[in-house]
This record gives C-alpha cells, structure tokens and sequence, in this order.
C-alpha cells in the first residue's frame, strides 16, 4: 500500500530560483533565506521518498486565459521547465509517476472531487523552486513528481475549505494504492504578499506566523478562513495559502470524517522544521516539515 | 441576489475575477505570447505593430506602451500575465511590482528589507495607511513623474 509520510510545506519565489541559478545564495541578502533551507535538504536525503505530490499554482504558464482549471493533475511522463519570458530554468526535467497520478485522479474524481487530467504541460517556477530548494542542484530530481495545479489567480478560487477536503481526498487515494510506496505531499507558494498596485509590498509577519502556528495545530479550524482575510492581511496573493491546507488535509491527524474522534486521536504530527523570513523580492517566505508519527 | 465581491473595498488592489479577466483577455494573451524568445524579439523590434497585431483596446496598447502596470492592471491585466512584459525588458517581479507604488526601486527595496509594507491602515479603503489613494504617490518616482 502507498501511504503519505510527510508534507513540506514552503513559498516558491522566482527570485529565489534565480539566486540559486545565479550562484547568489551566499550573498548577504539571499545568505539568510537559504540557511533557512539547510536542516531541509539533510531532511531530505534521510527521507527519500519514491514520489511527490507538488501542489502548486501555474503562473499563467501552462494555463493561460484559453482554460482555467480550478485543480490539474499532471498524468504525463515528464515535464519540462518552462520560459516564463526570461528563459527556462537550468534545471532537470521533471519526471513524472503517471501510474500513481492516474490512479488519484480516478479515486478523487470519484470522491466529487473534478481534476483537470493534463498529459503535456510546462512546470513553471511554482513546481521546480521548491524542487531546488528541498534537493539543491542535482544532476536529477531524486524520484518522480506528480504535479497538481490550483488556479489561485484568477477569482473565484477555491476556498481553503475545500482545498483541506480535497487532501484528505488524495489521501485517501494515494493508500488505495497497491504498490508500496513513501510519498510526500508538499504545499507550496504563499505567505504574504502582494504582487500589485499602491498596496505591493505588504508583508504580516504577525499573521503569517499566527497562521501557521494554528494550520499546525488545529488545521480544520485554519481552512475554515474566508478568502478575503488572505487578502486583507497577507496582501492579494498571500492566497495561495490556501495551497497548504491540501498538503495540510493529506495527513494522517486529519481524519477523513471530522465526527470520527477515534480516528482523530489515533495519529498527530510532528513538526520536524519551521522557519519564516522577510523578504524574498515581494515576499514574506514560510516553510516547514511535518512527519506523520 | 448579485454576486459577492467582498473584496471591492482592499486599497490599491484589483482582485482578477471573472469581470475583470474577460476585461482583459486579450491583453493577457497578448502577454502570454512573450514566453516564446522569437515572440519577444518582433515585440522588441516594433512595439506597436506587435500590439496591433492584438484585438487589444487604445487605453490596454498605450498602457502597455507606457509600461504603467497600475493602467494595464485597470484594463483587465493581471500581474502574473503582466510579469512577462517585465520579464521581456529584463525587469525583476521586485522591480514591477515596485513600479506600481510610485517609489524609486531603491526605496521600494528598502521598504522590503525593513520588513515590507504593514497591514495596519492597509486592510479597508477610508482608512489612513500608505496604500490609501489619498497617499499616492508614495515615493520620489511618483513626484518626480517618471513613473
């Protein structure tokens, strides 16, 4: 059986996978932000799991206005970096795990949860920063990716309700898996920011952490937060929070009915890294890492 | 029963919803168009015969030509779209999204290294933060009219 072990939960920057493309990581201002990552790409090498689910937001890359799926799973064999106007990332192609993938997307859909299944696209910065940021430079990814795309761009977007309902969902499919696999789920982009107008620049570092302090401890209570608090407190695109809560929903102490008490006590978390800092270019940066116990 | 749009009153911030994208349709794919190298190169050689190649609105060409994000963001253009012009001109996200406030790209980075703008003031329009419209222009570039 396949079963999910941990979520890494962290923005994606683009500045940040220019820095590190760059050689820039170890200049004063980029220094503080990558120590930050250290633990995570130790964590990473004594964790390796056989699969990731990388939720993440397309930056009108894949997906521009001609069609906008709400949530996209990728089915393909591999994915290239994208050019997002200032070329293709110098990093390897990402390889995908199209048996998995399409086993959840039959199992969510069926669970009235509706997938864009997507063969062919470009992975933008949303996908590969992350990538780079957990396993550094490699010559390869260290195991397949199963992309899963959340339209957080253009409105109305999917509530962070849902999204937590959605991980509990993928749960539930990755362990009707037969193969034996260890799968990570990771919950990127977010945390406060804003990308425009007189307001660009918002940073809440208070309810950044106020935030994570209870998407950690009481996750089903997190998800309930309207939209329009992201965006009045963590700035218009502090939304793709609502990213986490499916990587949040995906663990083990989340159970799949809300009312099944025993369930809910049989298995908790263990915040393994945590760290916030301000700024990368526009934004307030979050990350941390959760083991199922 | 109209629809909710509870995020109509945010100072300085237009949220892309589905009026303002079919807005700006064509002026988002236009900059969709610049993530192909040969595509940037003919926007480079002559801007405005690339845009009239577009169904693209006078204010959306001359708020494009203009490089006035806050106009192209008015006429339906979102940021993630528009990042691709910046992208073209070998600007950072930092460096378009600090255009849009009136500061000089050194004072928006400096705000940014000082822990970014704060939420106090910021959250509803009436209120007395540094986004509010009766603040504009925030920095030298906004009064020195070279935004």
């Amino acid at each position: 059986m396949a079963k999910i072990t941990a979520s890494v939960f962290t923005s994606h920057v683009p500045a940040i996978g220019a820095a590190i493309d760059l050689g820039k990581t170890t200049e004063p201002y980029w220094q503080p932000l990558f120590k930050g990552y250290e633990y995570s790409k130790q964590w990473m090498k004594g964790n390796k799991p056989d699969v990731i689910i990388l939720v993440f937001n397309d930056h009108a890359t894949a997906f521009s206005l001609e069609m906008i799926p709400t949530f996209a799973i990728g089915t393909a064999e591999s994915y290239q970096p994208a050019d997002e106007g200032w070329g293709p990332r110098p990093v390897p192609v990402v390889r995908g795990h199209p048996e998995l993938a399409a086993h959840i997307a039959q199992s969510v859909i069926q669970q009235d949860f509706d997938l864009t299944i997507v063969n062919k696209m470009d992975v933008d910065h949303g996908l590969t920063v992350p990538l780079s940021l957990m396993c550094g430079q490699p010559e390869a990814w260290p195991c397949p990716v199963i992309p899963f795309a959340v339209n957080v761009v253009q409105y109305p977007v999917p509530s962070g309700q849902r999204c937590f309902n959605l991980g509990k969902a993928i749960r539930k499919a990755v362990e009707s898996f037969d193969e034996d696999l260890n799968v990570h789920i990771w919950g990127t982009g977010g945390m406060s920011h804003q990308l425009q107008g007189a307001r660009a620049g918002l940073i809440n570092r208070e309810w950044d952490n106020a935030w994570l302090d209870q998407m950690i401890a009481d996750p089903a209570a997190c998800a309930a937060t309207p939209h329009i608090d992201y965006v009045r407190e963590a700035g218009s695109e502090g939304i793709e929070l609502v990213m986490w809560l499916i990587a949040r929903g995906a663990m083990s102490d989340v159970p799949y009915d809300a009312t099944d008490l025993e369930a809910a006590r049989a298995h908790s978390v263990e915040v393994k890294h945590r760290f916030y800092h301000v700024p990368a270019s526009n934004t307030a940066v979050g990350h941390l890492i959760l083991e199922n116990t | 029963m109209s629809l909710d749009k509870p995020y109509l009153d945010v100072p300085g911030t237009i949220i892309f919803d589905a009026e303002q994208s079919r807005k700006g349709y064509h002026l988002n794919q236009f900059c969709m168009s610049l993530m192909k190298a040969p595509n940037r190169e003919r926007f480079k050689a002559d801007e405005v015969a690339y845009l009239n190649e577009w169904p693209m609105t006078d204010e959306q060409k001359q708020a494009v030509l203009a490089r006035d994000l806050n106009r192209c963001m008015a006429a339906g253009g979102n940021i993630y779209f528009l990042a691709k012009i910046g992208a073209t001109d070998g600007k950072s996200f930092q460096q378009m999204a600090g255009s849009m406030t009136g500061m000089t790209e050194d004072e928006y980075r400096a705000m940014m290294l000082a822990g970014g703008r704060s939420a106090q003031g910021n959250r509803v329009v009436g209120e007395d933060g540094d986004a509010q419209a009766h603040h504009q222009p925030q920095g030298q570039a906004g009064r020195q009219g070279t935004n």
